[in-house]
């Protein structure tokens, strides 16, 4: 058998649909599910005579999302005409970027299993006017939605820097964060707020001779989870293709693929790069735009911690496990409060805790954002310092959150009213323990023994001192007392 | 009556002397009895006219303030859209569309109480020099019922000259408006581009269009500019007014400039019928005994601008017009066997010869692979052109020049020759290359009895300086005053 090594290489296409108040060129608002045809002006519709008014928002929050992803900004872009005929598509062109695009030579940070980080080279953003949808009903005709034509839509194009589906994955997931982060898209894949057209090849080497299959874009992925497996998929089918064929990547030799989610397989589209010709020329009917110093300042002061330094940022300092800063991180507001409550004193550990086993849970039964549940982070950042001294065990601050999310009351309050509060006076716990130790000679003999049953015994007496005591002697004292007594 | 120019009419409206019923209504009955013959109008509306009319007698009656244009009628180009009538572009593709709202200009125009007459014939989607091309009738010049009026604008020029309006507006890519203003023997003013509203005019070279006023005198010019000019934020390529102000265009129209300095090109009038020749020399002779001094430039790149601009116009029209493709209005074919077929036979049925010439001319000059030597290049030359005029305007006030080689040809005369047609704007186009205002006004007739337009070209936003001029040689001349003779 010869010698086979290969590599996988993934560069992305993606689409974020920004979050406007209207569309990217009339004063039509945004539309997800309204009646087809309803959220449309003579603008959006191609009407003859129409011209596009640029919205700044969406020129903002591209520049924005382009700022986050380490582009270089122009300070001059201009806007250029894509032609092309879909009845999707009502002038026929779209309106796009073509040789001067708002952004390029970026770069996204994505989080690895390994808890490191990997960069991905960003080529190039820029904004662009989405089309409508074209709905194939039943019978001998077709019909156009254009409730989406005109929506605001950045295009971001990576490198190939990608080297597994899982990396893909990771990159797909660390954009929507992002772009959630900077408030600038709702970035749902199932709604078609984010779109990825990943570019699939191989570089294979066989017999110390390298190979390159051809590159298939894949199509009609609408979950991260076909995303992850459409590319796993197509890693096998090229491997096989070669070895099958020996066909490697030639000049018009890239195809098309579409994603079936059912069947989990991809399947040929367009057999050929078909001779796009756009012709492309700068869009008459609008200006350039010229971004200042000051305007570039203004909306670089909206940029905020992304969500990956902010992950690293508690592994690294407040020693969490990646995974807990995975979730602390996950959302902006999870994040900014858990700063918060920090900032406040909170031991971040404890903070952590109460965050990912109780804020979390309850903020997702009511809807909301922890820093909605009506907790002031002082509030809760004293609530973590009660169980770090002992005041109250674990199991009584989960108690203690929840009353304070239904009552708004201080967490010592609440201790005291719910009599949380651990006892932890040695001399009334000595009593109770030295009772426990007279009722209970078989274990006390087993602890005094050592070996195996030492540990278990242990626990056993303690159970019994916290069962006399209602749960609220502080087990730490309870058992310092038992180890004196019983060495 | 028909033969009062638009402030005269105006003030008597406004004085109760005459009431814009009657006024319209003598111009509908003038409609009945040549617009037979002359052929100006695609669609007329007597009823909303003489409501409007109606409406703003009622409204002079009891004393109430009302528009510049109080009572007025007036007639605009069927490529500007309005709620009323349908909106043709004299095309099939059109011939049935009503456009669901108003240009800028049209909501000015009522805004200014003007009577709106009817919508004027023209060369299909403005592509003309002669009014020939238009998809829907015929217009004939009112000098002689043999000849064009000229084009593109020629129903708006017609309708002028023959009474059956009392201004009008047109537009002008190429010379539309001056062309057919000179060979009908009345005053049309392209302005500079982005001083009027572009919006709502159903768009041909968007970088070149600009819409502008057709009238019997140089004072309604001005009356007419100061009802449309204007920044409209629908329309971004529109200046705004702190850039540019706009000023009351007849305030000083009466006072000649002082040590006003001509420019001419010699050899550029020696391309022109010797007729027209001595009529442009004659009207440099008035200026002359104005005391103006006459200053001879070169304009090195103007042998140019036909290619540049037969490259720029169809590039523009080719991507405007793609929107026409029988999917979401205008007309589409019967029966076809799949969309690519609605497309193609829609297209096919409803464009027209020369449409369909320039949208192939302006689909290969953006192709891939020659834009660089069609577009880019005829971008350089705009740009050259431009330079040319800065150049010039830095030792004139203005530039004169033939608005056409020859007077008014007959019809048919050019049809199968298209070179031949297009080599007709030589001298107007130059004006759109460069963005600059331009004028034409009458200076005398030639050995048949046609008019013959003098153009005046200034530097942009010099509209106001520009009528003043025009306005010295109406004021020491009568070829204005001279009427068609038609039965």
């Amino acid at each position: 058998m010869s010698e086979l090594q290969y590599k996988v290489l993934v560069g992305l296409e993606i689409h974020v649909h920004l979050c406007t108040k209207t569309k990217m060129f009339c004063g039509c608002e945004l539309s997800f599910g309204e009646e087809a045809n309803s959220r449309v002006c003579p603008v959006c519709l191609g009407m003859p005579g129409v011209l596009p008014v640029m919205n700044k928002q969406a020129f903002e929050y591209a520049v924005l999302v382009a700022l986050a992803l380490n582009c270089e900004i122009a300070k001059f872009t201009k806007w250029d005409r894509k032609g092309y005929y879909y009845p999707d598509l009502p002038k026929n062109y779209q309106i796009s970027q073509y040789d001067l695009p708002l952004s390029a030579n970026g770069f996204i940070e994505i989080p690895l299993e390994s808890g490191k980080t990997k960069r991905i080279g960003i080529i190039r953003a820029h904004l662009e006017e989405d089309a409508g949808k074209n709905l194939h009903a039943t019978g001998n005709f077709s019909q156009v939605d254009l409730n989406r034509a005109g929506t605001p839509l950045l295009e971001i194009v990576t490198e190939p820097d990608m080297n597994s589906a899982a990396e893909v994955r990771a990159l797909a997931e660390e954009l929507q964060r992002m772009v959630r982060y900077l408030g600038v898209s709702e970035a749902d894949m199932q709604k078609g707020h984010m779109r990825f057209e990943p570019n699939v090849n191989l570089v294979i080497i066989k017999n110390g001779k390298e190979y390159k299959t051809p590159i298939v874009e894949i199509k009609n992925l609408n979950s991260f989870r076909a995303l992850e497996r459409s590319i796993e998929y197509e890693i096998g089918r090229q491997l096989e293709r070669f070895l099958e064929s020996g066909e490697v990547m030639e000049m018009g030799n890239k195809s098309t693929r579409g994603w079936d989610d059912v069947k989990e397989v991809t399947i040929l589209q367009r057999e050929k790069e078909e001779a796009h010709d756009y012709r492309y020329f700068p869009e008459p009917d609008l200006v350039p735009v010229e971004l200042t110093e000051q305007w570039l300042k203004d909306i670089k002061s909206r940029l905020c911690e992304l969500p990956i330094k902010k992950q690293m940022r508690y592994v690294n300092e407040y020693k969490l496990s990646d995974y807990d800063a995975g979730v602390l991180t996950a959302e902006r507001a999870t994040g900014e409060f858990f700063d918060e409550v920090v900032k406040a004193d909170g031991e971040p550990k404890r903070v952590c805790n109460l965050l990912t086993q109780v804020g979390l849970k309850l903020a997702n039964e009511k809807g909301c954002s922890v820093a909605e549940l009506g907790v002031k982070p002082g509030a809760l950042a004293q609530l973590a310092k009660m169980v770090e001294a002992g005041e109250i065990s674990a199991t009584a601050s989960t108690t203690i959150f929840e009353e304070m999310v239904k009552t708004g009351k201080e967490p010592e309050i609440i201790a005291k009213e719910l009599n949380l509060i651990q006892k932890s006076d040695a001399g009334e716990l000595e009593k109770i323990v030295e009772q426990v130790l007279s009722e209970n000679p078989k274990a006390v003999d087993d602890v005094k023994s050592g070996g195996k049953k030492s540990k278990k015994a242990e626990g056993f007496l303690l159970g019994q001192v916290m069962q006399k005591t209602r749960g609220q002697a502080n087990p730490k004292v309870v058992s310092e007392i038992i180890s004196k007594k019983l060495s | 009556m028909e033969w009062l120019s638009v402030k005269q009419l105006r003030d008597k409206i406004k004085n109760s002397e005459i009431s814009s019923v009657t006024a319209t209504k003598a111009v509908f009955k003038r409609i009945a009895k040549i617009e037979p013959t002359i052929g100006a109008y695609i669609s007329t509306f007597e009823k909303s006219a003489l409501d409007k009319a109606e409406e703003v007698d009622k409204r002079i009656a009891k004393g109430e303030p009302v528009g510049k244009l109080a009572g007025v009628p007036v007639a605009i180009k069927d490529n500007m859209c309005t709620t009323f009538g349908t909106t043709t572009c004299a095309s099939k593709i059109l011939e049935n569309f009503y456009s669901p709202y108003n240009a800028t200009v049209i909501e000015k125009l009522l805004a200014a109480d003007a009577v709106i007459v009817g919508k004027t014939n023209m060369d299909e989607f403005a592509m003309g020099s002669s009014t020939e091309n238009s998809g829907l009738k015929r217009t004939i010049n009112p000098w002689d019922t043999s000849r064009v009026p000229g084009g593109s604008s020629g129903g708006s020029a017609a309708a002028v000259a023959g009474r059956l309006c009392y201004a009008s507006l047109g537009s002008d890519t190429g010379g539309s408006i001056r062309q057919p203003a000179s060979f009908c023997g009345v005053v049309g003013l392209k302005p500079t581009y982005g001083r009027v509203s572009r919006f709502g005019l159903v768009a041909y070279g968007s970088s070149l269009d600009q819409i502008g006023p057709i009238t019997r005198t140089v004072g309604d010019c001005a009356l007419m500019m100061n009802v449309i000019a204007g920044y409209d934020p629908a329309d971004s390529t529109s200046i705004d007014e702190k850039t540019a102000p706009v000023p009351d265009y007849l305030e000083k129209l009466d006072e000649p400039i002082r040590r006003l300095k001509i420019g001419t090109v010699p050899e550029l009038n020696a391309g022109s019928d010797s007729d027209v020749q001595k009529a442009i020399s004659g009207a440099i002779e008035v200026y002359k005994k104005l005391g103006t001094e006459i200053v001879e430039i070169e304009m090195p790149h103007f042998d140019y601008a036909i290619a540049a601009y037969y490259v720029i116009a169809t590039a523009e029209a080719s991507s405007n017009l793609a929107r026409y493709d029988g999917v979401h209005y205008g007309h589409r074919t019967k029966n076809p066997k799949d969309y690519i077929e609605v497309y193609t036979k829609s297209r096919a049925e409803g464009f027209g010869k020369e449409v369909k010439r320039r949208i192939m001319l302006g689909t290969y000059a953006l192709s891939s692979g020659y834009y660089d030597a069609y577009y880019l290049k005829a971008l350089k030359v705009r740009n050259l052109i431009r330079g040319d005029f800065t150049k010039a305007f830095e030792r004139c006030d203005c530039i004169m020049m033939p608005v056409s080689p020859t007077t008014a040809f007959k019809i048919g005369e050019k049809v199968d020759d298209p070179l031949k047609m297009y080599l007709s704007d030589i001298y107007t186009i130059a004006a759109n290359l460069a963005g600059i205002p331009s004028i034409s006004v009458p200076c005398g007739f030639d050995e048949n009895n046609l008019p013959i337009g003098l153009q005046i070209l200034s530097p942009a936003f010099s509209e106001d300086k520009l009528l003043r001029i025009a306005r010295m040689l109406e004021a020491q001349t009568d070829w204005h005053k001279k009427k068609p003779v038609i039965s």
